[in-house]
């Protein structure tokens, strides 16, 4: 009845996953019966739940990725203290345990932190930098984003029901055969993976469509903001990208449940295939969450430079070569398995060359920089913090981009400073600085500036705290992964990395406390112009937060910097310089459960497939085939906002900007 | 008249759009971005098949002992296979037509035609694979037979898709007529269709025909 599943299968006698998960199952319920109690539920489900709207999912996403943000770095400070604690010692966590935690802490900060973060920020910005009103499917959209949830939430599930994978981030053949992994943790990881990968996929080709499709009239491609360029290559990178992943999954699921032999020692698998595949989605895959974050990077250098960015064209051309580049590199990450000194010549070749179109982009920032009124607004100290950051990890790239020297670095806590080195420098605080960026553009206040900087501080000096000390240990030879150690020079080092993390921890403190001391003097904090950092693309023409339909008439574009000459004009006449449209009706997506209903489904569908329960796994497929057609068979897809609606919200918008350019001084 | 005065727009009209080129002429109309968006679908399905097209490549000589293709592929019933996919093809072209001229008749009894044509395909694909099967050919016997049953089982799984999708679309045209959205709906069926077609052009090719070359010309 229940497959493998038995009472056996909680962890009752391992108190920190117990723990671990007792205190989260409890944190939910605690929140689930607050938001009953204040009678939340409807608001929940009619605004959010059921919403197609694409900045709402866009924050769904942002807020998905942060909470997982605190599971992951929880892991992060568990490995640090056990490798503080570890000399001459067993530590705390046992090795089974420890490498459960190893692997959680990467695929969760890569599937279910940066990539929602990051699909989160595209979601919101994309269509509003472009001019329109959604993205092309939104309710493809909304399934995307619960069926990345259900990834996230089989992750977790995996704390109290069985246990997770002990493979790595990357479950490697043949430790994750059935021979050597014979638990459900790699089962845990295959589908979660899978479940959140079809998302992924599905919000690619909605992006992909949005921007080559839907745009504001007169938006050639060269008057798209960098942030939408960015958003493409990076869309594009995931369409080719990840079915590879889908793919190579597929292929050790099957050797798993059916005794295939892709991957196996016997009747002819072949392991390196697996590796092969793997990083053929994988090293895209860092570009996929990388671009996005110097669209952001992009948008933020200029508007706190005052200034447009530097080299708009040369900015396009190497995010299309790296997105292009990205495809021709993957064996860099298996050096040392054999390939041959030819092969390893051209991939290392080939990923020194990504360096170029990343050098350039970092002259434009500071060109644009260069000459500029420089604002030090919190979003910009991430811009700065990441280019000295992200020049160094890049720097280390091309070192281990060298055959030669990968020999020696390779699995080494050298490696492991260096990703984490581009990945945080990079990736996190492109996603910072696009959160504190837009967050007044969402929600219609500004964040707290004093903590957001303090926050930043913390990170930025936390990050090398905790990071140049692998560097240093993995030149002394340290192998990454290791439990515990007996070697005396690596110990001090790494009491420095673990205190490190604590300072990084210190950073998320001061960015929940400055969320909840925002949010509860929000008032104070209102932006009525819907421009408070003095923007240059279209979102900051619209009201904060935007009305469902963004702009009540499509806006017409006529340069590079959409809304910046529009703003410019209108403050040397000191009036509005477009007339009041004429307004007419709108028709906008209706709500949709099919998302809900989905991630309901697929939750269902996994866990049944991971423990091997198989009529639900048919009861679940077959539900989730009459979900489809019954969303197929709705008659009316559309809702009406009257004229009038539009009207008023949009007179207000317009008021709002005429009482600014009022009070400028004369 | 000179070429200036039959540029500007006639007195009184609404000012054409400023069309710079490259899509800025606004929006795209609903058709153009749900069949967009199929293709980028497909494109991303096509990527899927090749991984496991180069991973039939990589281990097609891994026969672990076992059966080789030349032993085991019969091009008789994979011709017989190959002639009902393209006949649904055509029948499917057939319903494109019928929709296009909003017939119900001829439209139900095109998608007939095309399910059952794609039923029979099934069935002989299934049919194959329990006699390989039943020979002790199953996929677990070697790398080369997983990688065999993957890659056509992948597409006979998206044949079976398509059935099923056939079959709700065939209902839609029956309660809902022709109406825009499920016409779109429609498109983007056809388009399935007609890609799970040339896929299979390329396992037939590259798979049975490939597979069933003397040895000594493999290479």
């Amino acid at each position: 009845m229940l497959g493998k599943l038995t009472w056996r299968d909680i962890p009752l006698d391992q108190p920190i996953p117990l723990a671990a998960g007792a205190s989260v199952v409890l944190l939910i319920c605690g929140v689930l019966i607050w938001v009953w109690a204040r009678g939340y539920i409807p608001y929940l489900w009619r605004e959010w739940i059921t919403s197609v709207d694409h900045k709402r999912i866009g924050i769904m996403y942002c807020l998905l990725g942060l909470v997982m943000l605190l599971r992951g770095f929880l892991d992060a400070v568990m490995m640090r203290s056990q490798q503080a604690l570890a000399f001459h010692g067993a530590g705390y966590l046992p090795p089974e345990h420890y490498d459960q935690i190893f692997s959680a802490h990467g695929t969760i900060m890569i599937f279910f932190v940066a990539m929602p973060l990051v699909i989160g920020l595209m979601n919101f910005a994309v269509p509003l930098q472009l001019g329109v009103r959604d993205v092309a499917f939104p309710t493809l959209n909304s399934v995307g984003f619960w069926l990345t949830a259900v990834g996230a939430l089989l992750v977790n599930l995996s704390l109290v029901v069985g246990e997770f994978a002990r493979t790595g981030w990357l479950p490697y053949p043949p430790l994750s055969e059935l021979t050597y992994s014979p638990g459900v943790g790699v089962d845990y990881y295959l589908w979660a993976i899978q479940i959140s990968g079809i998302g992924t996929l599905m919000t690619g080709i909605n992006l992909v469509t949005t921007i080559l499709k839907m745009r504001a009239p007169g938006m050639s491609y060269m008057r798209m903001p960098i942030f939408c360029w960015t958003s493409l290559a990076s869309s594009l990178l995931i369409v080719a990208a990840f079915p590879v992943l889908t793919a190579s999954l597929a292929m050790l699921l099957l050797d798993r449940y059916l005794d295939f032999h892709f991957f196996t020692n016997a009747a002819g698998g072949n392991a390196m295939m697996f590796m092969n595949l793997i990083w053929a989605w994988g090293h895209p895959e860092v570009y996929i969450l990388v671009l996005p974050a110097f669209g952001v990077y992009s948008e933020v250098v200029a508007t706190f430079s005052g200034k447009p960015l530097f080299g708009y064209r040369s900015m396009v051309i190497a995010t299309m070569a790296i997105c292009i580049l990205s495809f021709t590199v993957w064996l860099h990450h298996f050096f040392t398995m054999g390939a041959g000194a030819d092969v390893n010549g051209f991939f290392g070749i080939a990923s020194m060359l990504i360096a170029i179109p990343t050098g350039v982009k970092i002259y434009n920032w500071l060109f644009t920089m260069y000459g500029g009124r420089v604002r030090f607004s919190s979003p910009m100290l991430w811009a700065i913090g990441f280019m000295v950051t992200f020049v160094i990890g890049g720097m280390t790239g091309v070192l281990l981009a060298v055959p030669p020297a990968d020999f020696v670095l390779h699995n080494s806590l050298f490696l492991v400073a260096h990703f984490h080195n581009t990945i945080i420098g990079g990736v996190v605080f492109g996603v910072f600085a696009g959160y504190t960026f837009w967050f007044p553009k969402a929600f219609g206040f500004t964040l707290d500036e004093r903590l957001g900087k303090a926050a930043f501080w913390c990170w930025f000096v936390g990050f090398y705290v905790a990071f140049v000390p692998l560097y240093v240990v993995g030149l002394e030879g340290m192998t990454r992964r290791m439990q515990h150690y007996d070697r005396p020079e690596w110990h001090p080092w790494l009491l420095v990395a673990a205190l490190g993390a604590l300072i990084i921890l210190c950073g998320i403190a001061l960015q929940a406390a400055q969320l909840a001391i925002s949010i509860r003097s929000r008032e104070r904090r209102r932006d009525p112009t819907g421009d408070p950092w003095d923007g240059r693309t279209l979102e900051w023409a619209t009201p904060s937060p935007p009305p469902v339909f963004n702009f009540a008439v499509l806006p017409n574009v006529t340069d590079e910097e959409s809304y910046w000459s529009v703003k410019q004009q209108a403050r040397e006449q000191m009036r509005l310089v477009t007339p009041e449209p004429h307004y007419e009706h709108i028709e906008m997506p209706r709500n949709s459960p099919v998302g809900f209903v989905t991630a309901f489904l697929a939750t269902l569908t996994g866990f049944s497939l991971i423990w091997h329960i198989w009529w639900l796994v048919v009861l679940g497929l077959a539900c989730a085939y009459v979900t489809f057609v019954v969303f197929a068979w709705r008659d009316v897809a559309e809702f009406e906002i009257p004229a009038d609606e539009v009207a008023r919200i949009d007179r207000a918008n317009r008021e709002a900007r005429a009482e600014y350019l009022r009070e400028l001084p004369r | 008249m000179s070429t200036e005065a039959l540029r500007a727009p006639p007195a009184g009209a609404h000012a054409p759009p400023l069309v710079t080129g490259h899509g800025a002429g606004g929006p795209a109309p609903k058709r153009i971005i749900v069949g967009y968006g199929f293709w980028i679908f497909l494109l991303s399905d096509v990527i899927m098949f090749s991984s496991f097209f180069a991973a039939y490549a990589v281990l097609f000589k891994n026969t672990a002992g076992g059966p080789t293709a030349q032993q085991l592929f019969d091009l008789q019933n994979t011709a017989v296979e190959t002639g009902c996919l393209l006949a649904s093809t055509f029948t499917c072209g057939m319903a494109s037509l019928a929709v296009g001229e909003r017939n119900q008749k001829w439209t139900q009894l095109a998608l007939l035609a095309t399910g059952l044509f794609g039923l029979a395909f099934i069935t002989l694909e299934v049919r194959e694979f329990v006699s390989l099967v039943a020979r002790g050919a199953g996929p677990s016997r070697s790398a080369f037979l997983s990688s065999f049953f993957t890659l056509v089982g992948c597409h006979g799984v998206h044949v079976t898709a398509g059935l099923l999708w056939l079959g709700t679309m065939m209902a839609q045209f029956y309660a809902k007529g022709f109406r825009q959205d499920v016409r779109h709906r429609f498109l983007c069926f056809s388009l399935f269709w007609h890609a799970l077609d040339i896929i299979w052009v390329g396992i037939f090719s590259l798979v049975y025909l490939v597979g069933t070359l003397p040895p000594e010309l493999l290479p």
